[in-house]
């Protein structure tokens, strides 16, 4: 076909233009003058003028003023015109816009047309860019298309039919007779049509399903023409006939007997055959196979078929193509939870794909990994795993570290261990670790009291080689604030002791206090530490009160406040200083108290929404210092637990080392808070769908306020971000919701989410409150709202 | 599928296909994703991608990048073998097919993908009939253009 010589000279003149500014001189230039003939009537050039419009279009710059020249192209007389227009429909036009309408009438005339170019191009526009109005209108048209003689319109119009039933479902059952009657046709272009028209059918609707079950002796009949059949030259792909229909027939087949014994009995001989004559050096092969392996293992397949798919895997794991290897995992992954010791006898290959150079395939494995970890490979797992962090790609350290996490704390052999495992994560990757990490280790440190010397001796070196990575500085200093005197005593049975003397100690925490790299909440924790060396070394204490009393002129407000505390227990309370800073309690984890209130670190994934969700809140304001400097004696602390928001970690750490400890009472050192009420209340479910749960506790604070705890857990497979809840009560009623702990929900009840609202209800009328949720889930938000007619715990506190 | 985009190795779009409704704005914005997404990728990397819900497989022909968007469900094996199959396509029709081509007969390359593809599905899995069809319509854009010359301007109906 001749080129169109006007289009090429003006692609040539634009590609000649050597800066931005002179294409977009040419491109106006040629807009005006396209513009200009669109005015003018025909003038044979049309479809010349109309394709360097859409040329310019392509290139990014606008072109609405085409549509109505598409328009007028598509009812010409004239092919060329016909053709070039309804390409400008597909391209300019979408079924937001108005003039798409003005289009019905034309596809309508060349549905019917006698030239069956004209029909075609009517029909691929039509299953293009087709409203759901312009697909009410045409479907008859449609079905009737799909049962003339003429097998290159069937085929066309069979995918017309499928955009049609994707747009306006109720349609489809037009379509079913001519979708049944179309599977004994020989042409494979209308089979496969005719194939993906029963698969959406199917997909839509389970009645239809119910009744395309009976294709299946059919199905299985076509395939095994295609398997068996010679060599095809019209169809064959390197030795595979036909590999398209194929899949596509391996797929309806997985639909159809995904839930029906009866089934998928019938299709179990043709997988078998599939799976073991087709040739696999081929991706076309590979990829039937693939297929057949997906269709395996969703339907009711019996167990020696099953084995057959899983090795199948297994050998696309062993391929050198990344790309086999790649699917391998997703389609392992997928079949983990139900046949795990089918895939734990790969588990050595899948840990070596964690050394692959592609990150594609990296984050696969690591996926893989983490779900094959279990008690009896606990030890070798994570030391695999442990490995890769160090050379890990930063987009999948914050997975891979808080997977390393949930593991070891669901199968450490034991406590040492679990403490070493967390410290190595932390000097590798501790930029990436959640916030949660810190009181959580600092808890397990606590608990583990024979631990203690071994620990703090181990973080004491830590922090004497590197003081870069936050988290572990922060827990260093904690523990030798709390075990100091064991640090000091040098004799130590799990690891050789250091000879270290008290200078050295406050050296270090000093080091920590004055270097840039650390962060407001470690300087924070570094003071603190200091100050509680000072009940239980003997000779520096003046060294301690000089540090003390120099920080309570720091810049840093929420350092200074502390100073100016602890200069005072010096001076006016000496006395109780003893006592008020001795060793913590062991302390109750509380598995929802994630109450530092800081934005936790997302996977990629998940990243915007959090951060959306981040900047939508505001932090109230940081109360609990100011009040808790004069309630010396009240050692929990008195008030809720502080959950001030921060949006991000870094930028405010100021109002996280106050919820870290920022009281003088820093009886709960690192570790935040535990919510106030100690006793257990009651509490109630009061939603659950899609694996997300919200329970509910209340108590009595006093005689009109009531703390009311919103707890909420995610047990499906896949993350929340973004999960906000909020809530509203009856008119008289005052309602202050504390900030969440966190805004994201890991899969599988890794954490939990606590939201602590204050009601004070002064009126004493009738408690009801209703919740909305919002979340987002793989990438689509959700929204629902609960109603709390009667809240739990209120018996008989005289509210009804 | 979702959309099929053929890009040169600076990131200058060749064509464009979109299978779903999108507005103007987001498609710019894909179209910026991916030309980011796929030219980071190293050389001898993995041809399958994960972007929001979607799958994406590349494939580099040349210094064209062809970029194919499908579902989750789909195969994405299959995915590599659809795209090889319109590039063998463009190869048979122009002969030796290089972004050339595609460049100054873009519409051409789009006459050949809308008997490739349709909806989103493919259409034809026979090289030989998309070619043949191919050919046909040119012929009838010729005759049809010679016949309305021959006829001093009268509308001549098919």
């Amino acid at each position: 076909m001749s080129p169109s010589v006007p289009l090429q000279e003006m692609i040539r003149a634009i590609r000649s233009a050597r800066t931005q500014c002179e294409e977009r001189g040419v491109i106006q230039r040629e807009c005006a003058a396209i513009r200009a003939q669109f005015r003018q009537s025909d003038n044979g050039g049309r479809s010349h003028n109309l394709a360097k419009l859409l040329y310019v279009h392509m290139l990014g710059y606008p072109a609405h003023f085409g549509q109505m020249e598409c328009v007028r192209m598509i009812a010409s007389p004239r092919y060329s015109e016909k053709r070039v227009g309804y390409l400008g429909a597909m391209m300019l036009l979408d079924e937001k816009q108005d003039a798409s309408l003005l289009i019905t009438n034309s596809i309508k005339n060349d549905l019917s047309h006698s030239n069956q170019y004209v029909q075609s191009l009517a029909l691929c526009t039509l299953a293009c860019m087709g409203s759901a109005e312009m697909c009410r209108d045409l479907a008859p048209e449609i079905d009737r298309l799909l049962q003339s003689s003429n097998s290159y319109i069937k085929k066309k119009a069979a995918l017309c039919a499928v955009h049609i039933v994707r747009k306006v479902q109720d349609l489809g059952e037009l379509f079913v007779p001519a979708a049944r009657s179309l599977l004994s046709e020989k042409n494979h272009g209308v089979l496969h049509g005719a194939v993906v028209l029963i698969t959406q059918l199917c997909e839509r609707n389970p009645e239809t399903l119910k009744r395309f079950r009976k294709t299946v002796p059919d199905l299985v009949q076509i395939m095994k023409g295609l398997i068996i059949s010679g060599y095809s030259p019209e169809h064959d792909v390197s030795g595979i006939s036909d590999p398209f229909l194929q899949v596509r027939i391996l797929r309806l087949l997985r639909i159809l007997g995904r839930n029906s014994e009866s089934a998928s009995d019938a299709m179990n001989d043709l997988l078998a055959q599939v799976a073991t004559n087709t040739d696999s050096t081929k991706t076309v092969g590979n990829a039937v196979l693939y297929e057949t392996v997906l269709t395996v293992l969703d339907i009711k397949s019996e167990s020696g078929l099953r084995v057959l798919a899983v090795n199948i895997l297994g050998r696309f794991l062993l391929n050198s193509d990344r790309n086999i290897r790649y699917i391998a995992m997703t389609s392992l992954q997928k079949i983990v939870g139900t046949d795990h010791n089918a895939v734990q006898r790969h588990r050595g290959t899948i840990v070596d794909c964690l050394k692959d150079q592609d990150a594609s395939v990296k984050r696969r494995a690591l996926e893989l990994s983490l779900a094959l970890v279990s008690a009896s490979n606990i030890r070798s797992m994570i030391k695999e795993l442990l490995l890769f962090l160090s050379s890990c790609p930063p987009e999948l350290k914050a997975q891979a570290t808080s997977g390393i996490f949930i593991a070891a704390e669901r199968y450490a052999p034991s406590k040492r261990w679990h403490i070493d495992t967390i410290l190595h994560v932390l000097t590798t990757a501790g930029g990436d670790v959640r916030d949660e990490t810190v009181p959580n280790l600092i808890h397990l440190i606590t608990n583990a009291s024979e631990l203690h010397c071994y620990t703090v001796h181990k973080l004491y070196r830590a922090l004497l080689t590197d003081i870069s990575q936050q988290s572990l500085v922060q827990v260093a200093c904690w523990c030798i604030g709390e075990y100091g005197d064991l640090l000091l005593k040098g004799e130590c049975q799990e690891t050789e002791p250091v000879q270290v003397s008290e200078d050295d100690v406050l050296d270090a925490l000093e080091t920590v206090l004055q270097s840039h790299m650390s962060s407001s909440a470690t300087r924070g924790f570094a003071l603190t530490a200091t100050m509680k060396l000072s009940t239980r070394i003997t000779d520096n204490v003046d060294r301690i009160r000089s540090i003390v009393s120099i920080y309570g002129s720091c810049i840093d407000v929420e350092l200074q406040q502390r100073a100016v505390e602890y200069n005072a227990l010096f001076k006016k309370y000496d006395h109780m200083r003893a006592a008020v800073l001795e060793r913590m309690p062991l302390i109750e984890k509380n598995n929802s108290g994630n109450t530092n209130g800081e934005a936790t670190r997302e996977t990629l994934t998940e990243t915007n929404s959090s951060k959306v969700a981040q900047e939508e809140r505001v932090p109230p304001p940081p109360q609990q210092p100011a009040k808790q400097t004069y309630d010396l004696l009240d050692l929990l602390g008195g008030a809720s637990e502080p959950l001030q928001q921060s949006p991000a970690a870094q930028t405010l750490p100021i109002i996280t080392s106050s919820s870290a400890g920022g009281d003088l009472l820093d009886l709960l050192g690192g570790l935040e808070p535990t919510p106030a009420p100690v006793t257990p209340a009651p509490s109630a479910t009061v939603y659950e769908k899609d694996g997300v749960t919200l329970t509910l506790s209340c108590e009595q604070q006093s005689d009109s306020s009531l703390a009311v705890t919103l707890t909420a857990t995610n047990a499906s497979q896949s993350d929340i971000s973004g999960f906000t809840l909020q809530a509203a009560v009856p008119k008289s009623v005052q309602l202050n919701m504390n900030a969440p702990s966190r805004d994201s929900l890991p899969a599988q009840g890794a954490a939990q989410l606590t939201q602590l609202v204050m009601l004070n209800n002064p009126n004493k009328v009738n408690l009801k409150m209703r919740i909305r949720i919002s979340y987002t889930r793989q990438g689509s938000a959700f929204q629902d709202m609960v109603q709390v007619d009667s809240l739990p715990g209120l018996g008989a506190a005289g509210h009804t | 599928m979702r959309f099929l985009l053929l890009f040169s190795r600076q990131g200058k779009l060749r064509l464009q296909k979109w299978f779903t409704p999108i507005t103007e704005r987001e498609k710019k914005k894909i179209i910026r994703d991916m030309t980011t997404l796929v030219l980071a990728r190293q050389p001898r990397s993995c041809n399958f991608l994960q972007w929001k819900d979607l799958k994406i497989i590349y494939k580099r022909y040349a210094s064209l990048y062809f970029c194919l968007a499908v579902e989750n469900q789909e195969n994405e094996l299959l995915a590599l073998e659809v795209i090889h199959r319109y590039v063998e396509l463009l190869d048979k029709y122009f002969g030796n097919v290089c972004e050339l081509d595609i460049i100054f007969n873009f519409e051409k390359a789009y006459f050949i993908l809308d008997e490739f593809l349709m909806g989103g599905e493919i259409q034809e899995t026979s090289k030989q009939m998309v070619n043949r069809c191919i050919e046909a319509s040119d012929m009838l854009q010729e005759v049809r253009s010679t016949h309305i010359k021959s006829n001093n301007g009268l509308k001549s109906e098919f």
